[in-house]
């Protein structure tokens, strides 16, 4: 099973705990936090392959956080996590780069096959990136110093 | 309103309307004939007085001429002279050549006897006067009219007399008047069928033959005016008749004459005008009641059929806001039991999860926990579907815009609803409306409402009955109309309106969840339509929809 790191963002402790530990149970490397504002502070200092973005939460939205992460982390994939009153706001979340969005009360396995699906997406991509710098390396050796000095930066 | 406010309604407009236009015709009317008869009676009786005093003036004269022919003829010739054989003959002649007023003429000395005589009566030279009452009173006053007497003649007459002083002697002219034409005079002021004119003396003895009541030298039947001064005019009831009588004194005030006027005779102009004035009156007021009375009834139909629109309309707000504050209420307790709903769910996710691990695996209540766990799962996912449903009913989806043959959709619904129906012996019949116009709405939400009506019907008849379907098109408010009746029992009153609300439901619990028809007055809602139903007691019921046309 692959290992990727997941991100869960709800306002609900009881639901995020439970959470948690069910995927940290699934072998997935799970950090769980309670806002929008929080989850963006730990992006900062972590990084994530998939978050789990609650849409309706006090303070800021999950449509509000998922832009605020998609400028920090464009590579980050997020599944909406959305109540039946809010399908919307998935829908909404999608049309601004959000993998998927699924509702609750969420079945877990369908929850993994997402996060798995979105996984192989992020991967997909990184991977196309690097070959793309390869490509450009191939055609421009000298660039490498200058790649070198950026990740430096 | 009820059925009697609103003719009691009626009454009131009818009888306020009545009484502000009859009470000013009644007193236009009223004081019109009024005016008209009081100055028509001042008119008539203006006339009478007028007639009686021409005839005054004309009898009058008519004595002063006679008085003067005798004065003249008595002062212009000598006793001696008219005295002479023949003369006072030829004298009379040239006066009967002008005027036959005079029937005879004769010259009485002082002693009462005749001097001279001429005329028919020739017997009458022999009479003497002396003691007859007028001698006395013309040798007393010099002029003298008499009045009517029989005379010696035997026949009624009178007579002036003038006397004449010559020297120290004195004698009198007198002349015999004939009545005829006095008569004749005072008749000419009869007027009318039943006016009357006679001459009655001071002691209210008649002086000419009237024409109605009493005789010559009789007593009038009128009230007594022998005392009358000048001339006056009154009304008078005779018998219980009303008459006009005119007076006026003639004749040197010795005699009264008197004119009777049948005031009925002299009122026919006004009582025709009357006549032709109270019909107008009656048709006036025939027109006026008719033409209230339709007045109010147009306006109280008016007011029936705002009134039953505006209950319509009020009906139907309060259904549309009932739903809308229920698919409020509905979303609200969506949400809230949803989080909690979550967190039961990812609990019983985790201890199944924990089940897993090797110890708990061992123990001899494994099974248990296991089979509890699953069945949380189990009634967290109804509870899921219930709330599913519920969002359905109160979630603003746009519908989709699409050209929608109602009658095929129909047929749709029928068909996937067809052996369920078979199955319980129930017959569908359909009876679509050819060329049905076709409208812009959402297929498959119109789908829904379709099954969910035809699926309750077919609950609501549970075993052998029928359903009909029927499509219509109302040209005129530009909608069709969509009715599905059923065969069943029907609905209660008290239970008909609540059909809409959401988790009303008439099935056993387990059966439904009472939210089939909300979603339906819903999407129905959305579409710009609406739904009625229909239930008499015992008859069935009957859903209708109906859906406006656009395009």
């Amino acid at each position: 099973m692959e290992e990727f790191r997941v991100l869960v963002v709800d306002d609900e402790d009881d639901f995020r705990e439970t959470f948690v530990n069910r995927l940290q149970r699934r072998n997935l490397d799970v950090d769980g936090v309670e806002s929008g504002e929080k989850a963006l502070e730990w992006l900062d200092k972590h990084l994530y392959d998939v978050c789990i973005l609650d849409v309706k939460m006090p303070g800021m939205d999950g449509v509000e956080t998922l832009r605020e992460m998609k400028t920090k982390r464009p590579l980050m994939e997020v599944i909406m996590l959305t109540g039946h009153a809010s399908v919307e706001s998935g829908i909404e979340g999608m049309k601004l780069g959000a993998f998927d969005y699924i509702m609750k009360p969420a079945d877990i396995d369908e929850l993994m096959e997402k996060m798995r699906q979105a996984h192989e997406k992020k991967t997909l991509h990184e991977e196309k990136i690097r070959q793309a710098k390869i490509k450009e390396l191939e055609g421009h050796p000298a660039r490498v110093f200058e790649q070198i000095r950026e990740e430096g930066t | 309103m009820e059925q009697k406010d609103y003719s009691k309604l009626r009454w009131k407009i009818v009888a306020t309307t009545l009484c502000f236009s009859l009470i000013p015709l009644f007193a236009l009317g009223f004081s019109v004939y009024k005016q008209f008869s009081v100055s028509y009676s001042a008119k008539i009786m203006e006339n009478l007085r007028t007639l009686a005093e021409n005839r005054r003036s004309t009898i009058n004269l008519f004595f002063d001429e006679r008085i003067s022919q005798l004065t003249t003829l008595a002062y212009t010739h000598p006793l001696n002279q008219l005295k002479e054989e023949g003369y006072l003959d030829k004298v009379f002649d040239i006066m009967q050549t002008r005027s036959k007023s005079f029937v005879d003429l004769g010259i009485i000395d002082e002693k009462g006897n005749h001097a001279a005589y001429s005329g028919p009566y020739n017997r009458l030279k022999e009479v003497n006067y002396k003691n007859e009452p007028w001698f006395a009173a013309v040798k007393l006053r010099g002029v003298y009219i008499s009045d009517v007497f029989m005379g010696f003649r035997r026949f009624p007459h009178f007579i002036i007399a003038v006397m004449c002083r010559e020297g120290d002697r004195c004698w009198i002219l007198r002349a015999t008047i004939d009545t005829d034409i006095f008569d004749g005079m005072v008749r000419a002021a009869q007027v009318g069928k039943k006016g009357d004119a006679f001459v009655v003396n001071r002691d209210n003895v008649l002086q000419t033959t009237p024409r109605f009541g009493g005789g010559l030298l009789g007593h009038p039947k009128s009230p007594d005016f022998s005392a009358s001064v000048g001339t006056r005019v009154e009304e008078i009831e005779l018998d219980g008749e009303k008459s006009l009588f005119a007076t006026t004194v003639i004749a040197k005030n010795k005699w009264v004459l008197v004119i009777r006027e049948d005031p009925k005779e002299a009122l026919t102009p006004i009582l025709k005008a009357r006549y032709s004035g109270g019909l107008l009156f009656i048709a006036g007021v025939l027109i006026i009641v008719a033409g209230t009375v339709l007045i109010a009834r147009a306006m109280i139909a008016h007011l029936i059929q705002v009134d039953r629109e505006k209950a319509m309309l009020d009906a139907g707000l309060v259904q549309s806001s009932k739903m809308a504050a229920l698919g409020k209420l509905a979303a609200g307790i969506a949400h809230e039991i949803n989080n909690p709903l979550s967190v039961i769910k990812e609990k019983a996710g985790w201890m199944k999860d924990l089940l897993e691990d090797e110890d708990i695996a061992g123990s001899t209540s494994y099974k248990e926990f296991e089979s509890s766990i699953d069945k949380i799962d189990q009634h967290v996912e109804r509870a899921r579907k219930v709330i599913h449903r519920l969002l359905g009913f109160a979630r603003r989806m746009e519908p989709v815009h699409e050209m929608v043959d109602i009658n095929r959709t129909m047929d749709e619904a029928v068909d996937f609803l067809e052996n369920e129906a078979r199955y319980r012996n129930i017959d569908i019949q359909t009876d679509y409306l050819e060329n049905l116009p076709r409208t812009k709405s959402d297929s498959s939400q119109l789908q829904q409402v379709f099954l969910n009506i035809i699926d309750n019907a077919i609950d609501a008849i549970g075993k052998d009955g029928e359903i009909n379907i029927k499509t219509d098109y109302d040209p005129r408010n530009r909608q069709i109309a969509i009715a599905i009746a059923d065969s069943g029992p029907g609905i209660p009153r008290d239970m008909l309106k609540r059909v809409f609300d959401p988790f009303f439901s008439t099935k056993e619990s387990g059966q439904g969840t009472g939210l089939g028809l909300s979603i339906s007055y819903g999407i129905v809602e959305r579409l710009g339509g609406r739904i009625a139903v229909e239930s008499p007691e015992g008859r069935g019921t009957t859903f209708t929809v109906y859906l406006p046309i656009e395009r």
